[in-house]
């Protein structure tokens, strides 16, 4: 990765979170939980996102972060009222600024016809307020300046242009920053011939300087016919740390107020002559600072100051550098395993001996799960998309829709973060497509028009829970019912209890949804979130109230780094069944093991009758399945296949797993997860479960089919 | 890289003997050469694939060289070796019978592989060395891994 590679990576994380503080910025300003800093947070992330891109010359979203930006600053300014269709268009804005970032990663396209759209709107809505804040300079109502200081414009088009006049009082922070006025000052002079007279009365002696603080005030008229913004343009990198006023120089007011100062007619070369006369102390300032960051880490910082409360000191780490730090505790972990076992097998463990290796033991575990501790990361990177998947959806479905987030600052790790995005997009679309009612149909059942939908995470018995719960309609249990006989997953006379009915969504090949919408029938079931989930380890069920709303409640591990698993063998190898997966471990009594069919076997687990599979033989190891009264059997429950009676020879006892991959050096292995090492140094297989079941369904039924 | 390797002039290979044949790789690719150490088998793999081994906390493949040339399976003993190879962003181990040694060849000793009318030897030789009166295969890596499975085959 060359140098600007690595600027290009940074910028777009800050990007990301530059995006993220914009959203919730206009959020906060929509529920009015804002404060006077939001809006100026909000200006700052879209003019950071412009900077940026300026730099790195994306010319689209340049011009798309200029318009928004200039109807951000009219509102800024208090020339544009905040209200809630204003704030509903900057979100929408906020979206297609996204997108533009989105496809100068090349992750994707701007729909050039919708940025256009959405320019124009943002555009028209600084125009129209403009010639307002216009009528009322001319009624003499000249406002009251701004926290930022700046009195309001008053313009006159009839009038010839008359010079702008600017008071520059640059602050030490600005000069701390690496910023410089003698640029100010060459920059405002190509706009026009520019006349800068220095104020030095703030100079103390010289023994009172304070060699980082900032003493001077520049008084400049600017003889150039330009429009008020070509004159914030210039200053736009340092914001608040260079206060300027502007105004229009009275035509009948002189042209200098204060004429006992020296007047120095402005060329580049005199200008920087007198800057170095002048201001020596505050250059030395800027120089010694000059490592700091730019102006983009500044709004961000503030941004997120803003935002969030106080998190403690925290350090930009390297991602990878972080998992290589946890791969090498994986191995630690393995190690001291094949350590104790070793000892063990010596037979020359004394009583000191194992007391050591209980201590490294324990010290292994406690850094182990520090390092995990550090990868954790908060689901609101998950989170902060939502909002806007959820406005998309409400648009595109006509319902109102209000997004409640709860607990956004769970942490999991982040293996487990990358693998939510998913599930919970299709959760909440499912909440919105299928759980909430039209604003019609709301009024006519006496509940609010807007629909209410709540996205929660919690930790719970060392998982994490992710909760999606609408107030809609619930789930139409008769509906359901009748689908599902029809498409013959349950018999029509089958008595399931409301639970049963409410998790029959999840079966493959379901779907209750009369029409396929284009959100939610995206040919993508509740059953694959469900398989996806549980190939993670977690678990999904639902609970529903007619007429009050559905939840979904996701179970997952809070890591993917390891594995709670039951390690047992089957002929001659040794292999990790993830625990999440079994249901119950049983020997079975030859009464109890019934051949059917040519091949096959079934066993009776209490009423039931499950099909018998031999481990060793659906992974290719052995030819015939091993006796099952000689083995021992896991009950596993896989979907749409109900439960399943695997057979291995025996087993080995459980055991936490580090989770290697075997596709960095390999390749996906049908009916296996990954890999894992086990104590004796010897590399196991960590069983698919569910992939061992289907395999064996998929080749009984070219059996089948090859047999008819 | 390809365009600098054939600026190359002077090239290290390392060789080894499977069967009767001798062959060699780019020094360049190899990371490491180790000891044979038993496998756990890969299910549903080809057979020239004998499993994986932990390489200090990595899941290593190991590929039999001699059958994936197609010499016939080859019986690891205590004497077998690992060569140790980058393929891309993989590591992968060869399974040879043993190393001979470091050789130094110029661009212009690499003759073109004749055309025996064998695919394999198409495929995975990618010139021949003679020196010494010797003849060795030098072998192109690019192709060795085994094709990926294809997740649905039924």
């Amino acid at each position: 990765m060359d140098a600007m590679d690595a600027i290009k990576a940074t910028y777009f994380q800050e990007c990301d979170e530059l995006l993220a503080s914009l959203e919730e910025g206009l959020l906060a300003l929509e529920t009015g939980d804002a404060d006077g800093d939001t809006i100026n947070a909000v200006f700052r992330a879209v003019h950071s996102v412009k900077g940026g891109a300026g730099a790195f010359g994306f010319d689209q979203m340049v011009e798309f972060a200029h318009v928004f930006e200039t109807s951000l600053d009219a509102m800024r300014s208090g020339q544009l009222d905040p209200d809630p269709d204003v704030l509903k268009l900057m979100l929408r804005a906020s979206d297609v600024l996204a997108d533009h970032v989105a496809a100068a990663k090349g992750e994707g396209a701007v729909d050039e016809a919708r940025a256009h759209a959405m320019a124009l709107e943002l555009a028209a809505l600084t125009e129209e307020p403009g010639q307002v804040s216009g009528e009322e300079s001319d009624a003499g109502d000249t406002g009251e300046a701004d926290d930022w200081g700046f009195a309001p414009l008053k313009v006159d088009l009839e009038d010839a242009p008359t010079p702008w006049r600017l008071v520059m009082r640059p602050t030490a922070e600005m000069y701390a920053k690496g910023h410089e006025a003698l640029l100010f000052l060459r920059e405002l002079g190509r706009l026009g011939p520019l006349t800068a007279d220095i104020d030095t009365s703030a100079l103390p002696d010289l023994e009172l300087l304070n060699p980082e603080a900032s003493y001077l005030t520049w008084n400049i008229e600017l003889g150039a016919d330009v429009p008020e913004t070509a004159i914030r343009d210039v200053f736009d990198f340092v914001g608040d740390d260079c206060p300027i006023e502007l105004r229009r120089a009275e035509s009948d007011v002189g042209t200098c107020e204060s004429d006992d100062l020296p007047v120095v007619e402005a060329t580049a070369s005199t200008l920087a002559a007198l800057l170095e006369a002048a201001q020596g102390p505050a250059v030395e300032a800027s120089a010694t600072q000059a490592d700091v960051k730019g102006g983009a880490a500044l709004p961000k910082g503030e941004a997120k100051g803003s935002g969030v409360a106080a998190s403690g000191a925290t350090i930009r780490v390297d991602l990878e550098r972080v998992d290589r730090l946890i791969d090498l505790v994986g191995e630690l972990v393995i190690n001291q395993a094949m350590l104790a076992q070793r000892v063990t097998e010596s037979e020359a463990a004394s009583s000191t001996v194992s007391l050591g290796l209980d201590e490294l033991e324990q010290l292994t575990r406690q850094i182990q799960d520090s390092v995990m501790a550090i990868r954790a990361q908060p689901v609101k990177s998950v989170f902060q998309r939502m909002p806007r998947l959820v406005r998309e959806i409400a648009a595109t479905t006509g319902k109102q829709v209000r997004l409640i987030m709860e607990g956004e600052g769970t942490e999991v790790d982040k293996t487990v973060i990358e693998r939510l995005s998913d599930p919970i997009t299709h959760m909440l679309r499912n909440a919105i497509d299928h759980g909430l009612e039209s604003p019609e149909e709301r009024e006519e059942a006496g509940k609010q028009a807007e629909g209410t939908v709540r996205l929660a995470a919690l930790h719970r018995s060392g998982r994490i829970i992710i909760e999606v719960s609408d107030d809609g309609k619930g789930i139409n249990r008769p509906r359901v019912r009748e689908i599902a006989v029809k498409k013959g997953l349950i018999g029509a006379d089958a008595a399931l209890s409301d639970d049963e009915i409410d998790n029959l969504i999840f079966l493959p090949g379901f779907s209750t949804a009369s029409a396929v919408s284009n959100i939610s029938g995206r040919g993508v079931g509740m059953d694959v979130v469900k398989r996806s989930i549980q190939s993670l380890g977690g678990r999904i069920s639902i609970s529903s109230q007619p007429g009050k709303g559905s939840v979904f409640t996701l179970s997952l591990p809070l890591t993917l780094a390891v594995l709670d698993g039951m390690v047992i063998s089957a002929s001659g190898q040794t292999l990790v069944a993830p625990l999440t997966a079994i249901i119950e471990t049983l020997r079975p009594k030859p009464a109890d093991v019934r051949p059917l069919g040519p091949n096959g076997a079934v066993l009776a687990v209490r009423d039931a009758h499950v099909p018998l599979i031999d481990i060793g033989v659906a992974l290719g190891l052995r030819t015939h399945p091993i006796d099952p009264t000689t083995g021992v059997v896991l009950l596993v429950e896989s979907e749409g296949l109900g439960r399943t009676a695997l057979v291995a020879d025996e087993i080995q006892g459980q055991r936490q797993v580090v989770i290697k991959s075997l596709e960095a050096n390999y390749q996906r292995v049908v009916g296996i997860a990954a890999a894992t090492i086990l104590g004796d140094g010897r590399v196991a297989l960590i069983l698919d479960v569910e992939a061992c079941v289907e395999k064996r369904r998929n080749e009984r039924q070219a059996i089948l089919a090859r047999a008819s | 890289m390809s365009d600098s390797e054939s600026l190359d002039e002077h090239r290290e290979l390392i060789s080894f003997r499977i069967a009767d044949q001798e062959f060699c790789l780019d020094i360049m690719a190899v990371r490491e050469i180790r000891g044979w150490a038993p496998a756990t088998p890969l299910p549903h793999s080809p057979p020239y694939v004998r499993g994986v081994i932990n390489l200090r906390g990595a899941v290593l493949p190991i590929l039999d060289l001699k059958g994936r040339l197609g010499l016939g399976p080859c019986e690891p003993s205590a004497r077998s070796v690992i060569i140790v190879v980058h393929i891309g962003s993989r590591l992968v181990g060869l399974l040879v019978d043993a190393v001979s040694e470091i050789l130094a060849a110029d661009q212009s000793a690499i003759q073109p592989t004749p055309n025996v009318g064998c695919d394999t030897v198409g495929r995975f030789v990618r010139g021949i060395i003679a020196q010494e009166g010797r003849m060795i295969s030098w072998i192109a890596l690019d192709d060795i891994m085994p094709s990926e499975q294809i997740a649905d085959a039924a």
